[in-house]
């Protein structure tokens, strides 16, 4: 009882409660973004958290206009490839004349290229927002990325343009040749363009722009023109997506026209929708899963797209909140005390949801030697285990543990459905609701 | 001193269905003005229309003596005017805190800032607080607007109304689909909360209408047929026979 009243928000005391958990997020985000790579020492380690810094810039980014603006852009990368070949075109400038800007300062020129060119193309794409903005996104994502091949003296056509990030002046000794100090330069840049975009969301403008995302209309009988606050929500977005680019241009050395392509921008939206958009690390939390498939998947499996877009599918099916809102879901039961009730819900709905994934995963890798043209003989691996493609039975375990696991899991995920309500009507007696 | 409200020939055609014709009205400053009208009549069009919602077809709308006809809505209610909606319209996803004090930022002159803390914003703070208690929703601040009862959203789609301290109120229906206690109480807050300010108000019950208006206008068929104090209208054969006299009897 007591815990309730003093939850209980006093009216005069309007500033949002800052609670543990929000100290607590940014804690672990910053220990994690500073003490991983000491953990994980490999050169590959390193590599990995360096392109997962560099997407969770850009998802956050994007994630202005999705999450807290309502803006659903098809040409994000835009502003990230542009902020990336600016960078390069920066860095040899830099070194050719032997200027004294150190490295970690050209994220800088990225981000104010990725923001001239928002100013710039933004102020007509936003005029509205729902289809035509989406439409209008696309059609400056394939535009620029088309003029990216025919522009050849700035875009170095197919091969882009390169730079070596060890011919800027040092800093404090360190040249960014070791990977280990890029991953710093970028763990830098992720933490100060968090704290900024978080800080964004707390603003006047901030605000407004979950007004306008949630009910442009009644925005305007409030003294605000929600074209305006979309415009400066797009330009706030490049900025950002320009210091990503510029910092992935750092990391490769090389920017292309890969950068601003249709693909960079789906990844970007896939990443911060499976995050989920509805909570600020949302998109970290995306960036982290969507890079770390990119990186593990592609070397397993040959058909690694297909597992993304199936991952994709689901999310959006199953967790249209992604995956910070399946987390989050959880937070009454842990404050209530009874996250224990459905756990061993979770472990029985487990082991048949595995067994159908590896049905459905066997499947998939069947046909896929098969659709390639494959003659039918050989092993594949799943786990280690090898089957014979060739043999029947391996057809028909895929069959059973796909088929079978389906039903199995099926019930089960009742039983989780019924736990769970147990657990939430529980919680709710204690006071916990959301 | 000008009017608060002056509309002069104002014509709207939707295609080429001609919703109101020939409107003319006056409303003066600190008057409490009622519309009244049977359904379809065209009282929220009119209100789109001084609004800024949609623009006329041809005709004039002075605010204080301004012209804002052809203005765009925000630009209307940036010189003082400011319009509830029928059909509840807030900000769903946003608590009820945030929904007022959206409506409070641009009054307080912190329009798109994006180097200020929105929560370390004394005078926004205060209002806010303020407002939600004149709207009796201070208990109800942090629940999404969109989870408020029916009759919590009609009181704080008036609170995000009052909330940028214009001059003119337009409430379109505030009580609508209200019980009769919640009635009394949003009539009370309308008449407490619109002091001093100038209202006009479409409403359907008619105790609200002639315990409240200064002055009546009844439109139907999208002109005004008469417009006058509550006796004159009470009185007025014409409106009797058009609007009254199904209401009534
Ligand atoms: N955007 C529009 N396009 C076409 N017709 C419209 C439009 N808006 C309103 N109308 C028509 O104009 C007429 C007047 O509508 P309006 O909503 O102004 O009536 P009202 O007096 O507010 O009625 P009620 O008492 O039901 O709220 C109606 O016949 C309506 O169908
Ligand atoms: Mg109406």
């Amino acid at each position: 009882m007591t815990d309730l009243t003093s939850r209980a928000p006093s009216p005069t005391d309007s500033a949002p409660a800052r609670n543990v958990g929000f100290y607590a997020a940014w804690g672990i985000f910053i220990v994690a973004v500073l003490v991983l790579p000491l953990i994980f020492r490999s050169g590959g380690s390193h590599t990995t958290f360096s392109l997962i810094g560099i997407a969770a810039i850009f998802a956050l980014s994007y994630n202005i206009l999705l999450g807290q603006t309502g803006l659903l852009s098809f040409g994000h990368a835009v502003y990230y490839g542009l902020g990336g070949f600016l960078a390069v075109h920066g860095m040899n400038a830099i070194a050719a004349h032997g200027l004294p800007v150190p490295l970690p300062f050209v994220p800088l020129i990225g981000g104010f290229a990725g923001l001239v060119f928002a100013i710039i193309i933004g102020w007509v794409s936003t005029q509205r927002a729902g289809t035509v903005f989406a439409m209008i996104s696309l059609g400056i994502g394939e535009l620029v990325a088309s003029s990216s091949l025919i522009l050849r003296s700035f875009f170095g056509g197919e091969a882009g343009i390169t730079t070596n990030r060890t011919d800027l002046p040092a800093l404090f000794g360190w040249n960014f040749g070791p990977q280990i100090q890029v991953y710093y330069l970028i763990g830098f840049w992720l933490i100060i363009s968090a704290i900024a975009m978080y800080a964004l969301t707390r603003t006047p403008l901030g605000r407004m722009c979950n007004a306008v995302r949630d009910n442009p209309e009644r925005v305007q009988f409030i003294g605000y023109d929600p074209h305006v606050v979309r415009y400066l929500s797009f330009c706030f977005a490049g900025f950002f997506a320009g210091i990503a680019g510029a910092l992935a241009a750092i990391n490769f050395e090389i920017a292309n026209a890969a950068y601003l392509g249709a693909v960079q921008s789906g990844v970007v939206l896939f990443a911060t929708f499976i995050g989920g958009v509805g909570y600020f690390f949302g998109p970290v939390l995306g960036a982290v899963v969507v890079t770390m498939l990119q990186l593990e998947l592609s070397d397993v499996t040959s058909v690694w797209q297909l597992y993304f877009g199936i991952i994709f599918i689901g999310i959006v099916m199953f967790a249209p909140g992604g995956l910070t809102s399946l987390l989050m879901m959880h937070r009454p039961l842990l404050r209530a005390g009874t996250l224990p009730m459905v756990l061993p819900a979770y472990l029985i709905a487990l082991v048949p949801t595995l067994l159908f994934a590896c049905g459905v995963i066997l499947a998939i890798e069947i046909l896929a030697v098969y659709s390639q043209g494959g003659s039918g003989s050989g092993t594949i691996h799943l786990f280690r285990i090898p089957f014979d493609l060739a043999s029947p039975m391996t057809w028909l375990i895929a069959a059973v543990l796909t088929i079978g696991g389906f039903y199995v899991a099926r019930m089960t995920w009742r039983g989780v459905t019924d736990a769970w309500d147990r657990a939430m009507t529980v919680a709710r007696e204690r006071g916990y609701h959301a | 001193m000008t009017n608060a409200i002056e509309v002069r020939a104002v014509e709207k055609k939707f295609g080429n269905v001609h919703i109101i014709r020939d409107l003319n009205l006056t409303i003066g400053q600190g008057e409490r003005h009622a519309i009244i009208g049977p359904n379809g009549a065209g009282k929220s069009t009119t209100f789109n229309l001084i609004s800024g919602h949609i623009t006329p077809t041809s005709g004039e709308i002075d605010l204080n003596g301004q012209r804002i006809s052809g203005l765009r809505p925000f630009e209307i209610n940036r010189r003082g005017l400011s319009r509830s909606f029928q059909v509840t319209n807030v900000f769903a996803k946003m608590t009820v805190w945030e929904n007022i004090r959206c409506a409070v930022l641009w009054a307080t002159g912190h329009r798109y800032a994006f180097w200020k803390n929105v929560d370390s914003l004394p005078e926004v703070r205060q209002r806010t607080a303020e407002i939600l208690e004149d709207i009796h929703l201070t208990h109800r601040r942090d629940v999404p607007a969109g989870l408020l009862t029916y009759a919590e959203q009609r009181e704080l789609e008036i609170g995000i109304t009052i909330a940028g301290g214009a001059s003119v109120i337009m409430l379109d229906e505030p009580t609508a689909g209200m019980s009769n206690t919640e009635t009394d109480r949003a009539v009370a807050l309308i008449r407490r909360l619109t002091e001093g300010r100038t209202l006009v108000i479409v409403e359907h019950d008619m105790s609200v209408v002639f315990g409240l208006a200064d002055r009546i206008s009844v439109l139907v068929y999208g002109n005004i047929i008469a417009s006058g104090t509550p006796e004159e209208i009470r009185g007025n054969p014409k409106v009797k026979e058009a609007y009254l006299g199904e209401e009534d009897h």
